[in-house]
């Protein structure tokens, strides 16, 4: 277990500074930083000085100890555009995601497995067939896509929800909510669902193989032929045995619906981390760029890492294996 | 069965439950947030327009861009500066008062090198205490226009710059972000509740305001949240989340005019939108041809008529705008009808022009064009690619955003591109000293005309109306003649409202909260 | 499976086993499954119909002489005001819609694949190399790639195109988007490449054959390249397939996030960001066209591929 872990730490690590060689690379590559920070009539002398400030003209290994260090203490410079910490601007902005991701993954999570258990047990249904098909439309169909055509009916056509935007926030002093009040449930049912179509689709696909898998072991026939019941079967025996790998689509579930949070805050212009990357990429913002690299990077592996361990107290095969 | 039933109260649950206010909240969007609350660091529209609810300048102008005194009372010109007397009992929204000190460290701070409003306050050379309610502000020469250009120099409280130190304006050499990004402290009808940039900004009626009563304003609270893109904008006045779009996109006018409870406001805007060609260089940096075809007045003409602004006007415009012939509008001194008339627009002709100047094959050439600037910016463009072509010459768009697009300007990176032109202060001198004089900051044409020149220097200094005027006539004739520019049109505004608010329209598309009105 | 062909007429190899792979219980699966029929029937008609857009389509969009403003906006020829032709309707610059689809499609298409050629060939390559050379490579490149598996594949592709246009200069910006979506998204796809053509590998470089052409001192290239290599073909075209639905999805994402193909040659993620500028004031269709057009493309490469998968698979035989 502890050689395991070491493991995966020591894999963590590694992919950490890989990330943070990229972003740092950004900031010396990607046109001059000087350029960046001073107005447009800066003298020669002012941009001299400032280069001497930032230590641009160190041995670049000089310079990526020094950004290192910085990026562990948080500290990735101000933003070029509006002048603030990015450290700050992502922090505030992180509540805005993690809850819209939350909410997402519940429903992709609670939908999902749920019709896949009823698609596994049911597989001749019409229901189930109809469920499938669309599933399969659903994976299918981008992500804005659906965003676009959600607003269009419940906000524009329908009036019933609010087509952008966060809204009736609670400040809790560390954190901003809006899972608190009514119009803050309002803001995000629309996002939450359009992030999470696609993941659920996803797991119901998963779910229903895993239980046609199940379904077919010997040990649920043996269970059929004790004669328990078709509720205790499908439930106490077939379900709890496909939750080893459902608890590995939760990680990468999480990993997926920050990726496409991205898209969806975009669409629905939800003031998270998201949003203000691809903000910062029409501006070339370098600092923002690098440290939502770096912060993107360490959200995974922290994921990753915990679902390794997870899985490995789980599964007992994994354990014997190694 | 049961599930959609549940479904369908919840979320009627979550529909009717809409909160019950006494006040009068106006929840407002447009497409860009203010980059900083500091009055003296970014000179740029939003933020001129977000500071100017909480910050104040001595003179102002009112919805129909008449001057009108604010933090000063009345001003008188002298031989060399003006003399303001200042307004008394105003209170900045920390209690404060306002005084002659204030003005004083005001244009200290906006002079200081890492202002960016040291090109509108450069001729006040010192400012002078006389009494604490009475300033004079020395220029350098006499200055006939020097209160239309302090509209946006706003007015900071010593006193709360020096106890958070941000006597100077956010310095690009810094490392930590200043207390005024955030925080703002002024003498203006709004205080400052909370900001979370790019996200939501609370503002709150200022009790203590100098101007209670005196304006027609009933708004309470402000809540304005910023919506990048357009169609989502659109869809927030639509489905009723905010009262009031600034820009909502042009072709979305008609559908909120036509939608009820909605209602759309416009007037012909001050700024003009035009092509710039660089007749400067010797050789053109994207183009294959030898040389620079733009130096032959023939090939300036051609681009001129090739340009269908008809079209543009009908199609991508939706209607909006006023095709002209020269690059600023009506409502600035120096516009007559004679030149504000367009090239008009004969392919043919310009086909031939460029024959005859050497290239009846045409040539290649990049546009570099922003797309999140003016109205249909981008399609503009496009659409003037398509004309070109038609006479052969085969543009290549780079349409880009304007944070990157400008710099490409006035570093006279740029052969052939977009700029749209407004004039606060209603002059032609705002054009002629920025976009042709040869010297000009922005004018990245090189034309470069003796007698244009000229005529910038001297009206500076030219007290008589009548023969300033003729000076201004004249060297806008030569431009017409010479054609460094390619006029489009003057931009129409457009405000999408819902009708439980109203709010005069001006054509700075400057949003003034003092004369809201909700019902 | 038998390996017993003559090792000294290697050019008859790959005909012998494409007739392999032609007689096998593919072609019988094919037939026997409507769905996959269907699917293939609008793949390859889609895919044709882009791929001939030239040909097919009524104008050039891409050629703005050919473009009259004056003609933008007009709505499809069978709603009031639609002009017989413009069959779809034309976009806000005057470009007929259902050209400008198959330009866009044949656009799409492309970038999907050689987004996926670029990832297969990277993948195959790596995963080969991984699995017949084995010791420390194949450590160092599967950990890459189980590193790399780990990120979803369109924030990397979102992430490598902002780096990829980040370092361009702004002048060739326009120029080369498309090559950097084409590298974003192909360096996005290789370890599923990887890991399957390196499982196929190990298989293959155990077996006899592999080991008498490497006793017989051929070169290791060698025997990658003509014996190991076309094993790994079946697995890596289930993939392929699946790849090219979230290839195309990826670059219409970008486009759509006004980080892709720019609008004066649009791909279908172009078409739709412009398309929904003009939704709310009634002109569905420069949006509405182009979202079918890519849902529907999507969604055959998707059934094709999910029949592939199956019809591959023993276990769900």
């Amino acid at each position: 277990m502890f050689f395991f872990i070491l493991k995966r730490l020591a894999q963590s690590v590694l992919v950490m500074a890989i990330v943070s060689a990229v972003s740092f690379s950004l900031f010396n590559f990607v046109g001059d930083p000087v350029n960046n920070m001073v107005g447009q009539d800066a003298t020669r002398e002012q941009r001299l000085e400032i280069r001497e400030q930032l230590g641009l003209d160190d041995p670049v290994l000089t310079q990526y100890s020094r950004f290192l260090g910085n990026m562990l203490q948080g500290d990735f410079g101000l933003s070029y555009r509006i002048k603030r910490p990015v450290d700050q601007l992502i922090f505030e902005r992180l509540p805005a995601t993690l809850e819209l991701v939350f909410v997402s993954a519940i429903i992709a999570l609670v939908v999902g497995i749920g019709l896949g258990v009823y698609t596994g047990i049911r597989r001749k249904s019409w229901i189930s067939r109809g469920i499938l098909s669309v599933s399969l439309v659903g994976v299918s169909l981008p992500t804005f896509i659906i965003g676009i055509a959600l607003i269009y009916i419940f906000a524009v056509h329908l009036r019933w929800l609010p087509s952008s935007g966060r809204s009736g926030t609670v400040d809790l002093g560390w954190w901003k909510t809006s899972l608190l009040t009514v119009d803050g449930w309002r803001a995000i049912i629309l996002p939450a669902i359009t992030l999470s179509l696609f993941q659920l689709t996803l797991i119901l696909r998963l779910v229903r193989a895993e239980m046609l898998e199940v379904m077919q072991t010997d040990f649920i026939k043996f269970a059929r032929a004790r004669g328990l019941s078709e509720r205790a079967i499908n439930f106490r025996h077939a379900l709890r045995n496909t939750l080893v790998p459902v608890i590995t689509i939760i990680g990468l579930n999480i990993g997926g619906l920050i990726a496409f949070s991205v898209i969806t805050e975009t669409v629905f212009q939800w003031p998270g981390t998201g949003l203000m990357f691809i903000q910062a990429v029409d501006f070339v913002d370098v600092p923002i760029m690098a440290a939502y690299l770096v912060f993107v990077a360490l959200l995974f592996v922290l994921i990753n890492l915990v679902v390794d361990i997870l899985y490995f107290v789980v599964d007992p095969r994994i354990r014997l294996g190694n | 069965m049961q599930f959609t039933k549940l479904l369908a109260v919840s979320v009627t649950a979550l529909t009717v439950a809409s909160p019950a206010l006494a006040e009068n909240v106006l929840r407002w969007t447009s497409q860009g947030d203010a980059l900083t609350m500091d009055p003296h660091s970014q000179n740029e529209g939003p933020t001129i327009a977000m500071n100017g609810q909480i910050y104040e300048s001595l003179v102002t102008r009112d919805a129909d861009l008449v001057l009108q005194p604010e933090l000063a009372e009345s001003w008188e010109a002298g031989s060399d500066g003006w003399t303001f007397k200042l307004r008394q009992g105003v209170k900045f929204h920390d209690g404060s008062d306002f005084t002659a000190e204030d003005v004083v460290f005001s244009f200290t701070r906006a002079n200081h090198e890492a202002s960016d409003y040291k090109e509108q306050a450069k001729s006040v050379t010192s400012v002078e205490v006389i009494d604490d309610y009475t300033v004079k502000l020395t220029t350098d020469g006499p200055n006939p226009i020097l209160p239309n250009q302090l509209t946006s120099i706003y007015m900071m409280d010593k006193g709360w710059a020096e106890a958070n130190n941000v006597v100077a304006p956010q310095d690009f050499k810094a490392k930590e972000e200043t207390f005024a990004v955030r925080n703002a402290n002024g003498t203006g009808p709004f205080t400052l509740v909370s900001r979370a940039p790019d996200e939501l900004t609370v503002l709150a009626a200022n009790p203590d305001w100098w101007g209670k009563g005196m304006f027609p304003g009933n708004i309470d609270k402000i809540e304005y949240r910023p919506i990048t893109n357009a169609a989502t904008r659109v869809a927030a006045l639509l489905s009723g989340e905010v009262d009031f779009v600034l820009d909502p996109p042009l072709q979305d006018v008609k559908r909120i005019e036509t939608s009820e409870g909605l209602s759309v406001k416009t007037v012909a805007q001050i700024r003009s939108i035009f092509f710039g060609m660089d007749q400067g260089v010797d050789k053109l940096r994207s183009s294959d041809a030898e040389g620079n075809p733009f130096k032959d007045a023939k090939v300036r003409e051609a681009f001129n008529l090739a340009i269908d602004k008809d079209a543009i006007q009908r199609v991508v415009m939706e209607g909006l705008s006023f095709p002209t012939g020269m690059i600023t509008s009506p409502g600035v001194l120096g516009n007559t009808p004679e030149n504000d008339a367009s090239y008009g627009f004969d392919a043919a002709k310009a086909k031939m022009l460029l024959a005859d100047a050497g290239y009846p094959n045409g040539f290649s050439i990049q546009l570099d064009c922003p797309n999140n600037r003016y109205n249909n910016d981008e399609k503009i463009c496009q659409a003037a690619v398509a004309m070109l072509a038609k006479i052969g010459i085969k543009v290549n768009l780079d349409a880009i955003p304007k944070a990157q697009h400008f710099p490409k300007i006035q570093k006279r990176e740029s052969d052939f591109y977009m700029l749209g032109w407004g004039v606060p202060t209603l002059d032609s001198h705002y054009v002629f000293s920025y976009l042709l004089d040869g010297e000009g900051s922005w004018n990245a044409t090189g034309y470069n005309n003796a007698r244009v020149n000229e005529i910038t220097k001297a009206i500076t200094t030219e007290i008589d109306i009548e023969k300033r005027t003729a000076m201004i006539d004249e060297a806008w004739s030569l431009v017409k003649k010479d054609m460094p520019y390619v006029p489009i049109h003057h931009q129409v505004l457009a405000w999408g409202l819902s009708d439980a608010v109203d709010i005069p329209i001006a054509a700075d598309d400057a949003f003034r909260p003092r004369f809201a009105v909700m019902k | 499976m038998s390996h017993e062909q003559p090792q000294e007429r290697p050019q008859d190899r790959p005909l012998t086993r494409w007739q392999r792979f032609k007689d096998n219980d593919i072609i019988w699966s094919f037939l026997h499954s409507p769905g996959a029929m269907i699917a293939a029937a609008i793949t390859v008609f889609s895919i044709l119909a882009c791929l001939f857009a030239p040909l097919i389509a009524p104008f050039d969009p891409f050629d703005p002489s050919q473009i009259s403003l004056w003609d933008g906006k007009l709505p499809p020829a069978w709603v009031e005001g639609g002009q017989p032709q413009y069959l779809l309707g034309t976009d806000n610059q005057g470009r007929d819609m259902l050209s400008t689809i198959l330009y866009g499609g044949r656009l799409s298409i492309l970038v999907g694949l050689a987004a996926v050629c670029l990832g297969m060939v990277l993948g195959v390559t790596l995963g080969v190399i991984s699995g017949y050379v084995g010791g420390v490579t194949d450590a160092v490149i599967m950990r890459i790639a189980d590193v790399q598996l780990t990120i979803p594949g369109i924030l990397l592709a979102i992430l490598i195109n902002g780096i990829g246009r980040a370092f361009l200069p702004l002048e060739l910006r326009q120029e080369f988007a498309v090559y950097v979506v084409i590298i974003a998204i192909g360096l996005t796809d290789w370890p599923q490449f990887a890991r399957v053509a390196r499982g196929a590998t190990m298989v293959e470089a155990n077996k006899e054959y592999v080991q008498a052409a490497r006793i017989i001192g051929l070169p290791a290239w060698l025997i990658m390249v003509r014996h190991v290599l076309p094993n790994t073909l079946r697995p890596v075209l289930v993939i392929a397939t699946i790849g090219l639905a979230l290839a195309i999805i990826a670059e219409a994402t970008l486009s759509f996030l006004g980080q892709g193909i720019p609008p004066t040659t649009p791909s279908l993620g172009t078409l739709i960001r412009v398309g929904n500028e003009y939704l709310f004031s009634g002109l569905w269709w420069i949006t509405f066209f182009p979202a079918i057009a890519l849902v529907v493309l999507v969604f055959a490469v998707n059934l094709l591929g999910d029949w592939m998968r199956d019809a591959l698979n023993p276990k769900l035989r």
